[in-house]
């Protein structure tokens, strides 16, 4: 990265188009900019311009595959049309669900960030000590230090993980809890 | 992503189905799915729904007589989850309470009295708003379990061994061997021979040698279990058989001879 911008690559845009293409395709996790630009020497501008540009070609020929912003980074994937028969070929089952308990802990949680458990308390009027435990195992939350209050408790928040599984770009994707007192009343 | 938000709607989502239901079999059975009910807000909420009441002025008599009937069913089932429907229905009673109070008439005309169901009523709000949040998580799940990734690839992140040369594979079977001899060792240590047998054995030499010298009997011993176990027969044997130890000089050889 020494030589950096000053010594770049002449590429083709469709060039850096396929290479992304390539990393976006072997990365274990959604890849960053940031990380496809180090890897490929070239700026960050380029390469954003150089996925937008990819996912609408996979958008345009309609592909079984799409490449999706995912935890600040892109991840490539099927298609959600496609499940029945990505499913029957893989012979797997759709995973066990969370509980109704360990949803409503976890909207708490991303919601009300950092949280401590007697403030998720004070809102779901029950304990939740078994569903924390839960969403810790499956590290969809993890703890973010303690409150500097009488106690010290813990706090928590959710995880990259979190956003992984929901499928959202960032924590800002979550549409605002005050959009949800509207289909209260 | 727009395509994802589409999906929503081709998928049949049945989480509001999945939160309870009081299913009434005949008039005075109730049955309940018992866990079903997220905490006691969650099942005040249902009954409020149920009963078809306002939430900003909820029939709090009937209400409570409603969940005070669930509570005892609850009771015989769960206590660890009971606790917090226990305090539910505390603050229920208090409530209806202080509703059966009647006003206070010395207060001013124009002052607004406060409605003792006011906490309820805005924990109720704050709630719900969190188990919509809940139902949304759900659905984004549902449409993510719809969506796969490519298997992972063996890379070096995953399989750090692939990275391993010759000798590397050659020290590892090194330390195999090694493991390997260690085991045979300890096999050796464990052909042991019982005090029973040594003296058995013992008193065959002497009987068919008559003269038998220690010396040669404890050098034919392999390890030191053995030569303790061998010390001790002697012994045994000195002191019930008919047995002579002789010595012909200060620390020199000893023979056992029968008598």
């Amino acid at each position: 990265m020494s030589e950096g911008t000053a010594q770049q690559k002449t590429r083709t845009p469709a060039e850096l188009m396929a290479l992304a293409e390539a990393l976006i395709f072997v990365a274990d996790e959604p890849i960053t900019a940031k990380l496809l630009a180090e890897v490929l020497e070239e700026d960050r501008e380029s390469v954003q311009a150089a996925v937008e540009e990819l996912t609408r070609e996979y958008e345009s020929r309609e592909s079984g595959l799409q490449i999706r912003e995912i935890a600040g980074g892109w991840q490539l994937s099927t298609r959600t049309e496609f499940h029945e028969e990505v499913r029957k070929f893989l012979k797997t089952r759709p995973s066990a669900k969370l509980s109704l308990a360990s949803l409503e802990t976890l909207a708490v949680i991303a919601y009300k960030q950092p949280v401590t458990v007697p403030e998720i308390l004070e809102i779901r009027g029950v304990q939740s000590a078994s569903a924390i435990k839960t969403l810790l195992d499956k590290r969809l939350i993890v703890a973010k230090g303690r409150k500097e209050t009488v106690g010290r408790p813990m706090q928590y928040g959710t995880s990259k993980d979190f956003l992984i599984q929901f499928g959202l770009k960032d924590l800002s994707e979550l549409p605002s809890i005050e959009d949800f007192e509207d289909l209260v009343q | 992503m727009p395509a994802a938000q589409e999906q929503l709607e081709q998928f049949n989502f049945d989480f509001h189905k999945e939160t309870a239901q009081i299913v009434g079999g005949s008039s005075d059975e109730l049955k309940i799915k018992i866990g079903d009910f997220a905490g006691p807000l969650d099942l005040l909420l249902f009954l409020i729904k149920q009963e078809q009441a306002n939430i900003f002025d909820i029939p709090i008599a009937r209400i409570t007589e409603k969940y005070l009937e669930y509570i005892r069913l609850i009771k015989r089932l769960d206590i660890s989850v009971a606790a917090d429907f226990l305090v539910m229905a505390a603050t229920l009673i208090e409530i209806k309470s202080k509703m059966l109070l009647p006003r206070d008439p010395t207060a001013a005309e124009d002052e607004e009295i406060d409605d003792p169901r006011r906490e309820l009523i805005d924990r109720l709000l704050e709630y719900e708003k969190f188990k919509s949040a809940a139902g949304m998580l759900h659905e984004r799940s549902t449409i993510e379990e719809a969506v796969f990734t490519r298997g992972p690839i063996e890379s070096d992140d995953n399989n750090a061994e692939i990275d391993a040369s010759v000798f590397d594979l050659l020290t590892v079977f090194q330390k195999i061997v090694a493991r390997h001899v260690d085991e045979i060792k300890m096999e050796i240590h464990r052909e042991e021979i019982s005090l029973a047998d040594m003296i058995k054995n013992l008193k065959r030499r002497i009987f068919e040698e008559t003269e038998l010298s220690l010396l040669k009997f404890f050098e034919e011993m392999h390890s030191k279990r053995e030569l303790v176990t061998a010390f001790i027969a002697v012994l045994e044997i000195v002191r019930t058989e008919a047995v002579k130890l002789l010595q012909s000089k200060t620390f020199g050889d000893i023979i056992l001879r029968k008598i």
